[in-house]
């Protein structure tokens, strides 16, 4: 009898996951860059806090987007090496399920924790409290955002040895509107005024990925396992 | 070689690698009940066969089927029918073979724990179902990579060598395996460089370097 898809994704979300806790340095590794990138700067440049407080959303967006970066080059990889990508792929589930499972997973590990920790850096970098709730929106919506555009990286690099530099190359120009929103959104939260149109748009990409996105990984994918 | 309407066939299929041709004109027919075994020296494109008949890579020329239909007809439908192993056993590192099993498994068919522990036991691994399979040795996984075939209850499966590092009491298993398998009406298509002795007659394809 065949499972069904929704039966296969929840497998694969509980797989991922279930892989994710029992390697905690993986899972660990981008949220200690989030946070240590984020506290360089007021070492570098000043702790005054009127200063940090106008660099806080592109400190804190600059860090979210490569720290997303750092953790994406793995999701297909560990996969690859050990052989179950191709299990994955002959399992009779369609390959697109798959990846959005995955994807998802991955976000919900990386991403989403990333969005849990940012008050702490929004607090230290002297951000009012009352911009955390846009804040912490625009970063859950950008970051799932960059985790469907660094799986089609990651997914057309997989089979290549020093894949993650190319990564960065293929993604990071991608990703120059998400900053641009996402920043956006966060310094107009700040200063009071409405960031609505920001996250519109920052959710009109995350819509747009999440649905053009499976289908450019399925395909990079078929073509790396060839 | 003739086509076989209800098993596995491929027709004149030929694949290049750059300048290598290395699947030059291949055909073949498998009929249920019946078991292939493929043979040829190092690099001869055994794997590559294998590959192009588990539809993980789409051969330049000719066409493989399953059943009398393309395997790119539907290709979900085939891969629902396929087991296939590859050389590598194809397991997690930081999961136990149970768990391997379940995620592996469970993909293809509804299956009990239950059945994943008998698969295990099938195959001499069972009071291994508990350890992550970074520490089993190479036999033992092999075994439990040929649970895993067994548990998908595939009629076709494609097997990569599946002999090597087994000991000789896991090749007997495997042997024992293969003969249910094809006396249920199942097929097989085995990679191995010695002689399967099976009950069934076997028949044979000799890849040229």
């Amino acid at each position: 009898m065949r499972v069904n898809l929704t039966t296969a994704a929840a497998l694969i979300v509980r797989r991922e996951l279930l892989l994710g806790f029992r390697r905690p340095d993986q899972l660990l590794q981008p949220l200690m860059f989030f946070l240590i990138v984020t506290t360089l700067f007021p070492l570098a440049l000043s702790p005054q806090l009127s200063l940090l407080r106008d660099m806080a959303p592109g400190v804190l967006w600059v860090a979210a987007l490569l720290s997303s970066l750092l953790s994406i080059d793995a999701l297909f990889k560990g996969d690859a090496d050990d052989g179950t990508l191709e299990q994955l792929v002959l399992s009779g589930i369609p390959l697109g399920v798959i990846v959005i499972a995955k994807t998802l997973a991955h976000w919900l590990i990386s991403g989403a924790a990333l969005v849990v920790v940012s008050p702490l850096v929004g607090m230290a970098l002297g951000m009012p409290i009352a911009a955390f709730g846009t804040m912490m929106l625009s970063l859950a919506l950008g970051t799932l955002t960059l985790s469907w555009l660094g799986a089609i990286g990651a997914g057309l690099t997989v089979g290549l040895r020093r894949g993650s530099m190319l990564l960065s190359l293929i993604v990071l120009p991608l990703a120059s509107p998400l900053l641009i929103f996402g920043a956006s959104a966060t310094d107009r939260a700040m200063t009071g005024s409405a960031s609505g149109g920001a996250l519109y748009l920052l959710a009109a990409l995350c819509v747009l990925t999440s649905t053009l996105a499976p289908l450019a990984i399925a395909a990079a994918l078929r073509i790396t396992l060839e | 070689m003739n086509s076989a309407p209800k098993g596995l066939a491929a027709d004149q299929v030929h694949l290049w690698r750059g300048d290598r041709h290395i699947l030059n004109g291949v055909s073949l027919g498998v009929a249920p009940g019946e078991m292939l075994q493929v043979s040829g020296p190092n690099g001869a494109g055994k794997t590559t066969l294998l590959r192009v008949l588990c539809g993980l890579i789409r051969p330049e020329q000719g066409a493989v089927t399953w059943r009398g239909q393309s395997i790119r007809h539907d290709p979900l439908a085939y891969q629902a029918d396929m087991a296939y192993a590859s050389h590598e056993p194809a397991l997690k590192a930081d999961l136990t073979a149970l768990e391997n099993l379940r995620f592996a498994v469970g993909l293809k068919v509804r299956i009990s724990e239950v059945e994943l522990c008998a698969a295990l036991d099938r195959l001499g691994v069972a009071d291994c179902a508990q350890l992550p399979a970074r520490v089993l040795s190479a036999g033992q996984r092999r075994r439990v990579s040929m649970a895993r075939i067994l548990a998908m209850r595939a009629s076709l499966w494609l097997l990569d060598e599946p002999f090597a590092n087994l000991d000789a009491r896991g090749s007997d298993v495997l042997l024992q395996l293969l003969d249910e398998h094809l006396s249920g009406g199942g097929l097989a298509l085995v990679v191995a460089h010695h002689d399967i002795r099976l009950r069934t007659a076997a028949s044979h394809l000799e890849l040229a370097a």
